[in-house]
């Protein structure tokens, strides 16, 4: 009796504790094959890219003897298991290798070039969402007016019309007929010496330097490239807030609030959105994971030394090692991000807390 | 009646949040560049290293020829000859064999060590024994990691002396050391920076010569010192005070890497940059008109060509290589596609170099070139793959190609491609046809000569891979004559059998030349001297300066 009365506590905390642990454990074990799988999954398409890896290091002039030494010294020479056992191990010990084209490591040149493009990609979320949501919830509550229209045709613009292009169009009348915004690149090159980066994230870096010029140029650097983007996220986040406010908007609660006499805007705003929030973090978080892989076009056109043009111009030159190590990165975001918009999903639905 | 009163409350917002972007937009943009800072925009990824011993690419020549000194340079004025660099002057001895350099007195390299006879030497030596890609250009003169202390030597404080294992050209030798592989560097401030090897069979030597350090560090004498590289963004020279020549005007030199002409062109008229190098045909033509603005040119080293795989069986046929000759519309191509970067060029040696052959003897014919094929029995034509990588101008003359040889019934199908991923294709020799561009190795006739009519092993493993190999072109007597002509030490005599190289190539090559570039750099209207070079390692930064 007494022995079966003190177990029962503990048993039931280990019932308690067990679902937790299941989940941790399975938590780990998904994060980790999506990471090896990830990584499989470039690297082999890295091999069998039908790039010659060994000509963006000694290019197309080498005599034939270095050809061939650099291929050994790169292990080209092995099976492509023992290869990418080899690259498993390096990773494992925090090693991701040397990028062939800036001969830097590629964790150095990721520190670099990924607070480039997270800065660009958090301008242009918090552009997006602060306009794309009103707009939304406007072309909700007057559905079919002229108002909705507007809203729809700004989105198709934004979903359709190539980036590059607007890009180009941006530059040319914003930069150079008007002149009211700075030019490609991040900062100007006067301030390319008074400048010190601390965190990477130029804006942050000017405000803990206490740099208010260099500020006033990052901003007008970056305030077009993060315009664009915002445009684009802001086209989807302004659908999806319309759909999720008219979905909200014919549930039965609102017409209880309504009769009960609330104001129209304390129904909307109040009421709807906040309970249109809860999937819209989803669409937001997915829209910043998505500008977050870098937006090449954007990055190209406004000469942004971010992830995108990393990645891609190193794929264009087999430069694997540096695309592995921006596919991990990347991959890092998205299962992070997810996690993020998890928990807040939880922090806004009550329900979902149990 | 509730929705008109929500709508008044919500309109002032709307407004508000596009007022408040509009304001956010409006901070002005800071103008023009500091006046004693030379802001370039240009496409610099190719940088991969700033050591002179690996380095091969077209950008970092630039920083290099600006930053470092060669024992002789070439003299842009008149490009058949070199001019003295570290060197004052120099002598052959009757043999043909050694040559001996004399020093200039009192110079400095920017760490302010003075430049000495072992330092030239000791950068010979550097380079043959780290053995990287440019490392031929000097072990082409029978230089080993074995002997080159002996044949690459400094006699005294002020005097070196380089032999070599055979009686070449003088030119040939004196042109090759004006490569930038021929830099002198630092010995003693990059030696400090070396690290210790281990001695293996792959590498012999207990140290790296500073290898690892020199990939982004400086050890020169030019009259610019490498600041800073910061790969795929930017590369800052600075004016060395220790330079031994006149001292540059500008204080600093700026290279952005921006890699859209169109873009270039935008900052350029802002005056956010003071040249813009990769102008289009379009950007660099409203660049021309412009008031503020100015632009200069110099035909390069680099030629563009069409090539037929000789395994092709088709393609292997003569009347079918000149029939091609006949079906690229080289006038149209001209007038647009390459309007101001390039111009015509039917040879494969370019202009300005020693021996090069102006001749342009082929006119787009189809009718000539429709009797040429019936000739080789293909009165009906054939069809043909064509392997083009994405880049302008290139697509657009394999479009033009395409299209022309198809009046003559002959099916091109292009097979787009990224240039890395077509030039590996390429050098495995499995092509049909492929467009490509060749940019000389040094400034001498012989590495043009060489890539394109030697090939002294067509077998698929052969241990020099030239471009007739790559295209199977199996021509033992044109690489008889290339080696004859490299040991012609009469200039004239020399030039003479070159051109007769030209003329063969001209005529029976699977080798359809179309153009030579032309670099051209859009300018600001307040930038004087700017000059560009037949190289790029001779594009002269020390006199440009900005009003």
């Amino acid at each position: 009796m007494s022995s079966t009365e003190t177990q029962m506590p503990a048993r039931r905390a280990s019932r308690r504790a067990l679902p937790i642990l299941k989940s941790v454990a399975g938590f780990v074990a998904i994060v980790a094959t999506t990471y090896l799988g990830l990584l499989a999954v470039t690297f082999f398409i890295g091999r069998v890219v039908p790039i010659d890896p060994v000509l963006a290091i000694v290019g197309d002039r080498a005599p034939a003897h270095v050809v061939e030494r650099v291929r050994q010294e790169m292990g080209l020479n092995l099976p492509y298991y023992q290869q990418f056992v080899l690259y498993v191990k390096g990773v494992l010990q925090g090693d991701f290798g040397t990028s062939v084209l800036t001969t830097n490591p590629v964790m150095t040149d990721i520190r670099r070039v990924f607070p480039a493009t997270m800065e660009l990609a958090t301008a242009g979320t918090i552009i997006g969402a602060a306009f794309g949501i009103p707009l939304g919830v406007l072309a909700a509550v007057k559905r079919g007016s002229i108002a909705d229209q507007i809203v729809r045709i700004l989105g198709l613009i934004g979903y359709s019309v190539p980036i590059f292009w607007l890009g180009l169009l941006a530059l040319l009348v914003f930069y150079a007929r008007l002149g009211w915004t700075s030019g490609p690149g991040r900062i100007d090159v006067v301030y390319e010496y008074s400048f010190t980066p601390v965190t990477g994230f130029y804006l942050i870096d000017a405000v803990i330097n206490r740099d208010w010029a260099a500020f006033r140029d990052i901003f007008s650097h970056i305030i077009l490239p993060a315009s664009l983007l915002g445009y684009f996220s802001l086209a989807y986040i302004s659908r999806m807030t319309r759909s999720f406010m008219l979905n909200e908007l014919s549930q039965e609660y609102i017409v209880a609030a309504r009769a009960k006499g609330l104001s129209e805007t304390r129904i909307i705003w109040g009421h709807a959105l906040r309970n249109a929030a809860v999937p819209l973090v989803t669409v937001i978080a997915l829209s910043y994971a998505g500008l977050l892989e870098g937006s090449v076009l954007t990055e190209t056109v406004f000469a942004w030394p971010g992830l995108g043009l990393y990645i891609t111009n190193s794929l264009q030159n087999a430069d694997m090692n540096a695309v592995l190590g921006g596919t991990i990165i990347i991959g890092s975001v998205f299962i992070a991000i997810n996690l993020f918009s998890d928990v807040l999903y939880r922090m806004l639905d009550p329900r979902t807390r149990n | 009646m509730m929705m008109g009163k929500m709508n008044a409350r919500f309109r002032p917002r709307l407004a508000g949040a596009a007022l408040s972007m509009l304001f956010l937009a409006g901070s002005p943009a800071l103008a023009d560049t500091p006046a004693d800072t030379l802001v370039q925009a240009w496409a610099i990824d190719d940088t991969i290293t700033l050591d002179p011993a690996e380095s091969f690419e077209l950008s970092p020549a630039e920083f290099i020829g600006n930053a470092y000194d060669m024992l002789v340079r070439l003299d842009i004025d008149d490009t058949t000859k070199v001019k003295p660099g570290i060197a004052e002057s120099w002598e052959i001895s009757d043999d043909g064999l050694t040559y001996t350099f004399k020093l200039k007195p009192g110079i400095k390299f920017a760490s302010g060590n003075p430049i000495t006879a072992e330092d030239v030497a000791w950068s010979f030596e550097r380079v043959v024994k780290l053995d990287k890609s440019p490392a031929f250009i000097l072990t082409q003169f029978g230089l080993t990691g074995d002997n080159v202390t002996e044949k690459a030597k400094a006699v005294d404080e002020g005097t070196f002396v380089l032999t070599v294992d055979k009686p070449y050209a003088p030119s040939f030798v004196l042109n090759c050391l004006t490569a930038t592989v021929g830099a002198v560097l630092d010995k003693k401030l990059v030696m400090e920076h070396a690290e210790a090897k281990t001695p293996s069979d792959d590498y012999k030597y207990d140290t790296d010569f500073g290898y690892a350090w020199m990939k982004t560090n400086y050890a020169g004498s030019g009259p610019f010192k490498i600041r800073d590289w910061r790969a795929n963004e930017l590369v800052v020279l600075e004016r060395n005070d220790n330079y031994y020549g006149e001292k540059p005007a500008l204080a600093r030199v700026i290279y952005r890497h921006v890699k859209e002409s169109a873009t270039q062109r935008l900052m350029l008229e802002a005056g956010d940059v003071d040249v813009a190098r990769n102008l289009e045909p379009g950007d660099l033509e409203a660049v021309q008109k412009n008031a503020d603005l100015a632009s200069t040119s110099a035909p390069k080293g680099t030629v563009y060509y069409i090539s037929l795989n000789q395994k092709n069986e088709n393609l292997a046929k003569p009347e079918v290589r000149e029939a091609f000759k006949y079906l690229v519309d080289y006038d149209a191509i001209g007038a647009t596609l390459i309007k101001g970067i390039g111009e015509i060029h039917q040879t494969y040696q370019v202009k300005g170099v020693l021996g090069a052959l102006d001749s342009n003897p082929y006119k787009f014919d189809v009718a000539k070139a429709k009797e040429l094929l019936e000739k080789a029995g293909l009165k009906d034509g054939f069809s043909v793959t064509f392997d083009v990588r994405n880049t302008q101008p290139v697509t657009g003359i394999a479009e033009s190609f395409q299209q022309t040889a198809g009046q003559a019934g002959v099916k091109i199908e292009i097979i787009p491609g990224d240039g890395k991923q077509t030039l590996t294709k390429y050098r495995a020799r499995n092509h049909d046809m492929y467009i490509g561009q060749w940019g000389m190795d040094y400034w001498d006739p012989n590495t043009n000569a060489d890539a394109f009519t030697s090939n002294p092993d067509n077998s698929d493993d052969a241990a020099v891979k030239s471009l007739a190999w790559r295209n199977a072109w199996d021509i033992p007597e044109l690489t008889k004559q290339v080696q004859a002509a490299l040991l012609e030490r009469d200039n004239d005599k020399r030039a003479e059998m070159y051109q007769k190289l030209q003329q063969e190539a001209l005529d029976t090559s699977p080798f359809v030349m179309i153009f030579q570039q032309i670099e051209v750099a859009g300018l600001r209207g307040n930038v004087k001297n700017y000059r560009l070079g037949p190289s790029f390692d001779s594009n002269p930064l020390a006199p440009v300066s900005k009003e």
